[in-house]
C-alpha cells in the first residue's frame, strides 16, 4: 500500500503528452468518409420580418444541401432553460447574425461563395441596443416587458437605515461585453443513420446539454442521440450553451443529406455570432456610519441578455447573489434584472455574472472609503463578513475564514503600504503616474441554491479487465485539468499509482451524466462523487474476499482481473446527495446559496503614461483561500490564466457595436493580452479545507476572474485621482475622462 | 479559408517537411496550413484566426518562424519546413516538449504546437534568453488559458537543460 499522497502533488497532465506532440485530436482534425462541409446564412439586420429568400442562379443549387426551419423534424428551438431561441429563424429575425438557412457541400471553397450568393430581403423593424432603451420599453421585443428575469434579495429593513446614516454613498458602474476568445473556434461534425440516429463529435463543455437539445430539435429518443466531446481548445463558458446550436445545425444538414457534415466557424463568425460576457450596469446606494460601518444599502444589478433568454437567468442569479461582496450587510435590498436587446444572445463566461457585480462592489468600496475618509484597507476591514454572520441571502458563514488576516497577508506580499506612500511622492512629477489598488471578494462554488440537487449528478468508476481503473464522467477537459484531477482523486481513494487510473472520453453512450462542466463544480462536486465511487470499487473487491484491507497495486490489479473474470463488469456509481441541513428558498432567494465560497484578496500595481494614456499592470498579487489545492501547478495555472483574462476585461478587450453587430470580430482589432503585456502574476494560496469537496477542494476556476478588474481600476484611480467607473478602460477612455475631469 | 483562384489549376510542389521530401498537388495560393493538414495529414499545426494574429499555425520555414495560414503553397515550394510532429523522437519528447509538460505550459493545448515552435525558434537564435526576451519572442503566439507564466517558465527551463547538455 502506498503511503504517499497523490492529492496535492503536480502529477503530469493526463493528456499532456498528446498536447505537446500535436497528437491530440480536436474536431477539425477529424474527417469522415463522404463528409460534407456546412455553413450558415445569417441575418445582417437586428430585427425584421423575412420577406424573401433568393438564390443566385449562377450557382448549381441542386448540388447543395439546403436546410431551413421547415426541415426541422422536431421542435424549432435550442432546448436549454426556456425554449424561446429558434434553431433557425422562421419568418423573423431578432438579432444580427441570427441563423436563417444552412448549406452543405463537399467543397468548402465553393460553400463559402454560396453563402454570399443567398440574398435575404427583410421588412425591417425598430430595434433596441441598450439596456436603458429596453427598460423604457421603446419597443416590446421580448415577452410583454422586455424582461427575461428578475430577482429580489431582501434582508432586514433597508428603508429604515437612510435616516440613521452619516453618509449615503451613490455610484453607478458598468462593464462591457467580453469575448471568451478560446483559440479553437466552435466546431462539430454530425452523422446520421436510421439505425443509430445522430452522432455529434464536437468542441464542447456539456455533452448532455447538447444531447438534450438534439433530442428536442430532431424529435429523437435518448438512445438515438450520441454526443462525443473531442479535445477542446479552450472554452471559458463560451462552449457551455453555444455548441447546442452549431451541433443542431450540423445535425439538420446530416439528417437531410444522409452524409456526415462538418461545421467549423472561422474566427470572425465565432466572434460575431457566438456568445459573450453580459454587459452590465450596477447602481449602489449605501448607508454608512461615520466610523465606516455599512448600515444597509440598495443594489440594482442589470444585465443585457441579448435577443433570447438562453442562460441569462442563471448568470443574473450568480451576479445578484455576489453583488454584496464579502461584506456584512445588516440590511440590504438587491434587485437583479436581465433585459432583452436585439444583440446576439450573451452567455456564459468564466465568473458568470459575478465579475460584473463584484467590479461594482469593489469600486464602490473605494468610493465609500473616500467619502468616509478611511483607507480602502480600513473600510473593508470594518465590514468583512465574519464566521457566524450571514450573507445577503442569510447564509451563515460556518467556516473559519478570517478575511482581515487574508487581506493583511496580501498587503504584505504586495508591499502595499510602502508602495502607496512612494507612488504618492513620485507622482508629483513626470508623465508616469503609478498607483496601487486592491479588491477583496468571494466566489460561490458549484451550482447556485438548489441547482446541485436538481442536477443529481452521477459518476461511475470502473475496474477494467487489465486491472486498471477508469473514471466515467461527462465532465470535460478543456484545459483546466479535469482529466488529471479526477484521476488523482480516484487514485488517492484507491491507493493506486496515478498511472493506473484513466478517464473515459466523454461520450453520452459511455458515461453517465455528471452534470455540465461549469460553475467551478468539477473538482469539488464531481470530484467528491468520483472519490465515493472509487471507494465503492474497493469495498466491492474487499467484500468479495479477493482483496485484503491493505493491498499493493499489484494485488489490486489481480483482484480486479479476478473479479471481472468471475462476475463480469466491475463498476461503481455515485449520485449527488445534498448535504443535510442545507436550506434554499427559490422564491425568496434566501438560504444557503452555495455549499462553500472561495475567498480572495488581490492587489494590482499600475502605471499610466500620460503621454500615451496607456495603463500597464506592473505587479499583481493574487492571494486566495480555495480549500485544499489538489494540484499546485494546475491550480496556479488557473489563477494566472484567470487574472490574465481579468486584465483583458479591465484594460484591453472592447467589443465595438454598431446596430447590434460586433464590428471588430478579429484578433487584429479585438485585443487580448500577449505575453509581452502581462506583469508577473504572483499567486499564493491559503488552504482552509472544505467539508463538502473532494479531499477538501473548493471551486477555483472562476474566482480569479472576479478580482483583477476592480483592483486595477482602483489602482488607476489611485494613480490619477480621477474616477473611472466603466470597463473596459482603454487609453482613449482614460484620456476622455481626465480631459474632462482633470488630474490631481 | 482562402478561396483558390479558379483560373489556376493544381500544381505539383516539392518541399522538405520534418526532414522528409514531400511532393503534393495543391493550388498555388492554397495555404501552407491546409496543405500540411489535408495533404500531409500533419494535424498538429492548428488554425486559430486565419490572419496571422494568433500564431497557432506557426511552423519553421527555412529556420524562420512563419504563420502557415499566411504562406501560399507556391511560396513554400523548395523550402524546409518543421512542424510540431518533427520535434519529438520516436519515443522521447524534445527538451522543450518535456518542459512544457512539466511546467504546466499546455492547458487546452490548441496554441501549444505553435508556441513550442516559436520557443524553438527563439532558443535556436538565443540559447540563454532572459525572461523579457522570452516574453517578447512569444508575443506573436496568443494563449488564452495560461496567462503565459508557465509557458515562459517552460522555455526558461528548456534553455537551462539544453545548455547543461
Amino acid at each position: 500500500m502506498t503511503e504517499e499522497h497523490i492529492i496535492g502533488t503536480s502529477v503530469p497532465r493526463k493528456e499532456g503528452r498528446d498536447k505537446v506532440t500535436g497528437a491530440a485530436r480536436y474536431v477539425d482534425d477529424m474527417t469522415l468518409p463522404g463528409m460534407l462541409y456546412g455553413a450558415t446564412v445569417r441575418s445582417r439586420f437586428p430585427r425584421g420580418i423575412i420577406k424573401k429568400i433568393s438564390f443566385d442562379p449562377q450557382f448549381t443549387w441542386s448540388e447543395f444541401v439546403i436546410v431551413t426551419a421547415r426541415d426541422i423534424p422536431g421542435k424549432n428551438c435550442i432546448a436549454l432553460i426556456g425554449d424561446d431561441q429558434p434553431c433557425l429563424a422562421d419568418g423573423k429575425v431578432s438579432h444580427p447574425e441570427e441563423p436563417i438557412l444552412l448549406l452543405a457541400h463537399a467543397n468548402p471553397h465553393l460553400l463559402r461563395k454560396a453563402v454570399d450568393a443567398v440574398t435575404i430581403e427583410y421588412e425591417l423593424l425598430p430595434a433596441i441596443f441598450t439596456m436603458e432603451a429596453s427598460e423604457r420599453r421603446e419597443h416590446i421585443i421580448w415577452g410583454t416587458d422586455n424582461t427575461f428575469k428578475t430577482f429580489l434579495i431582501s434582508k432586514g429593513d433597508v428603508d429604515r437605515v437612510w435616516s440613521k446614516a452619516d453618509y449615503i454613498v451613490d455610484g453607478e458602474y458598468t462593464t462591457g461585453a467580453q469575448e471568451q476568445l478560446y483559440i479553437e473556434n466552435n466546431g462539430v461534425i454530425a452523422a446520421f443513420d436510421l439505425e443509430q440516429g445522430i452522432t455529434v463529435w464536437g468542441s464542447l463543455q456539456c455533452p448532455y446539454y447538447v444531447h438534450k437539445a438534439l433530442m428536442a430539435l430532431c424529435g429523437l429518443k435518448e438512445d438515438k442521440v450520441r454526443v462525443v466531446q473531442m479535445e477542446t481548445g479552450g472554452a471559458f463558458g463560451g462552449k457551455e450553451d453555444y455548441p447546442s446550436i452549431i451541433a443542431g445545425h450540423a445535425a439538420l444538414l446530416a439528417v437531410k443529406s444522409r452524409s456526415p457534415v462538418k461545421i467549423i466557424y472561422d474566427r470572425t463568425e465565432d466572434m460575431t455570432a457566438t456568445t459573450k460576457r453580459h454587459p452590465s450596469r450596477t447602481r449602489h446606494r449605501t448607508a454608512v456610519s461615520k466610523d465606516g460601518k455599512i448600515l444597509g444599502g440598495e443594489i440594482d444589478f442589470t444585465i443585457d441578455g441579448g435577443a433570447y433568454a438562453t442562460l441569462s437567468s442563471v448568470v443574473l442569479s450568480r451576479g445578484t447573489i455576489h453583488a454584496g461582496g464579502p461584506y456584512y450587510w445588516p440590511n440590504i435590498r438587491i434587485r437583479g434584472k436581465a433585459v432583452a436587446t436585439n444583440m446576439p444572445p450573451h452567455g456564459a463566461f468564466r465568473g458568470f455574472g459575478a465579475p460584473q457585480s463584484l467590479f461594482a462592489m469593489e469600486r464602490h468600496m473605494d468610493r465609500i472609503a473616500q467619502t468616509v475618509g478611511l483607507s480602502p484597507i480600513e473600510i473593508r476591514r470594518r465590514n468583512f463578513l465574519k464566521p457566524g454572520q450571514t450573507t445577503t441571502t442569510e447564509q451563515t458563514i460556518r467556516e473559519d475564514i478570517d478575511l482581515g488576516k487574508l487581506l493583511d497577508r496580501a498587503l504584505e506580499l504586495s508591499d502595499y503600504p510602502a508602495k502607496k506612500a512612494k507612488f504618492a511622492q513620485e507622482n508629483q512629477t513626470g508623465p508616469i503616474k503609478k498607483g496601487i489598488g486592491l479588491a477583496t471578494f468571494l466566489h460561490g462554488a458549484g451550482f447556485t441554491g438548489s441547482g446541485e440537487r436538481y442536477l443529481a449528478s452521477v459518476v461511475g468508476v470502473e475496474g477494467c479487465a487489465d486491472g486498471s481503473v477508469r473514471v466515467l464522467v461527462s465532465s470535460t477537459e478543456f484545459g483546466q485539468g479535469t482529466n488529471t484531477v479526477l484521476c488523482q482523486i480516484a487514485a488517492e481513494a484507491l491507493n493506486l499509482p496515478y498511472d493506473d487510473v484513466r478517464i473515459a472520453q466523454p461520450d453520452t453512450n459511455q458515461v453517465p451524466n455528471s452534470g455540465p462542466t461549469v460553475a467551478s463544480r468539477t473538482a469539488m462536486v464531481v470530484g467528491n462523487l468520483v472519490r465515493s465511487a472509487a471507494v465503492g470499487i474497493k469495498q466491492t473487491l474487499i467484500a468479495s474476499g479477493m482483496l485484503g484491507d491493505a493491498y499493493s497495486p499489484e494485488e489490486f490489479r489481480a483482484a480486479c482481473k479476478n473479479h471481472i473474470a468471475e462476475h463480469g463488469k466491475l463498476c461503481s456509481t455515485a449520485r449527488y446527495d445534498p448535504p443535510p441541513g442545507v436550506f434554499w428558498d427559490d422564491e425568496k432567494y434566501r438560504g444557503e446559496a452555495y455549499a462553500t465560497f472561495a475567498w480572495a484578496a488581490y492587489v494590482a500595481e499600475v502605471e499610466v503614461d500620460l503621454s500615451t494614456y496607456i495603463a500597464t499592470v506592473k505587479d499583481f498579487v493574487a492571494l486566495q483561500e480555495v480549500g485544499k489545492v489538489l494540484h499546485p501547478i494546475l491550480a496556479k495555472g488557473q489563477i494566472i490564466g484567470g487574472v490574465a483574462q481579468g486584465i483583458g476585461f479591465a484594460l484591453y478587450e472592447k467589443v465595438v457595436w454598431q446596430n447590434g453587430r460586433m464590428q471588430n470580430g478579429q484578433m487584429t482589432n479585438y485585443i487580448m493580452p500577449t505575453s509581452a503585456d502581462l506583469p508577473e502574476i504572483r499567486v499564493f494560496f491559503e488552504e482552509l479545507g472544505n467539508v463538502h469537496g473532494a479531499y477538501g477542494a473548493k471551486g477555483i476556476g472562476e474566482l480569479p476572474m472576479d478580482g483583477p478588474a476592480p483592483a486595477i481600476v482602483n489602482a488607476i484611480e489611485d494613480a490619477l485621482g480621477a474616477r473611472f467607473d466603466s470597463i473596459p478602460l482603454l487609453p482613449e477612455d482614460i484620456f476622455e475622462t481626465i480631459s474632462a475631469d482633470g488630474v490631481r | 479559408m482562402t478561396v483558390p483562384s479558379g483560373r489556376q489549376g493544381k500544381c505539383e510542389f516539392t518541399f522538405t517537411v520534418n526532414g522528409r521530401r514531400e511532393t503534393v498537388r495543391a493550388y498555388p495560393m492554397e495555404r501552407l496550413l491546409d496543405v500540411l493538414r489535408h495533404e500531409l495529414n500533419l494535424n498538429g499545426t492548428k488554425e486559430g484566426c486565419g490572419e496571422g494574429e494568433c500564431g497557432s499555425c506557426s511552423v519553421l520555414m527555412n529556420g524562420e518562424l512563419a504563420n502557415s495560414c499566411l504562406i501560399p503553397a507556391l511560396q513554400a515550394s523548395g523550402a524546409e519546413i518543421t512542424t510540431i510532429e518533427g520535434l519529438a523522437g520516436e519515443s522521447q519528447l524534445s527538451v522543450l516538449q518535456s518542459a512544457f509538460l512539466e511546467c504546466g505550459g499546455a492547458q487546452c493545448g490548441i496554441c501549444t504546437p505553435g508556441m513550442i515552435l516559436s520557443a524553438r525558434h527563439l532558443l535556436n537564435k538565443n540559447a540563454n534568453p532572459t525572461t523579457d526576451e522570452i516574453r517578447e519572442a512569444l508575443s506573436g503566439n496568443l494563449c488564452r488559458c495560461t496567462g503565459y507564466a508557465q509557458i515562459v517558465e517552460a522555455v526558461a527551463q528548456a534553455a537551462r537543460h539544453r545548455s547543461a547538455e
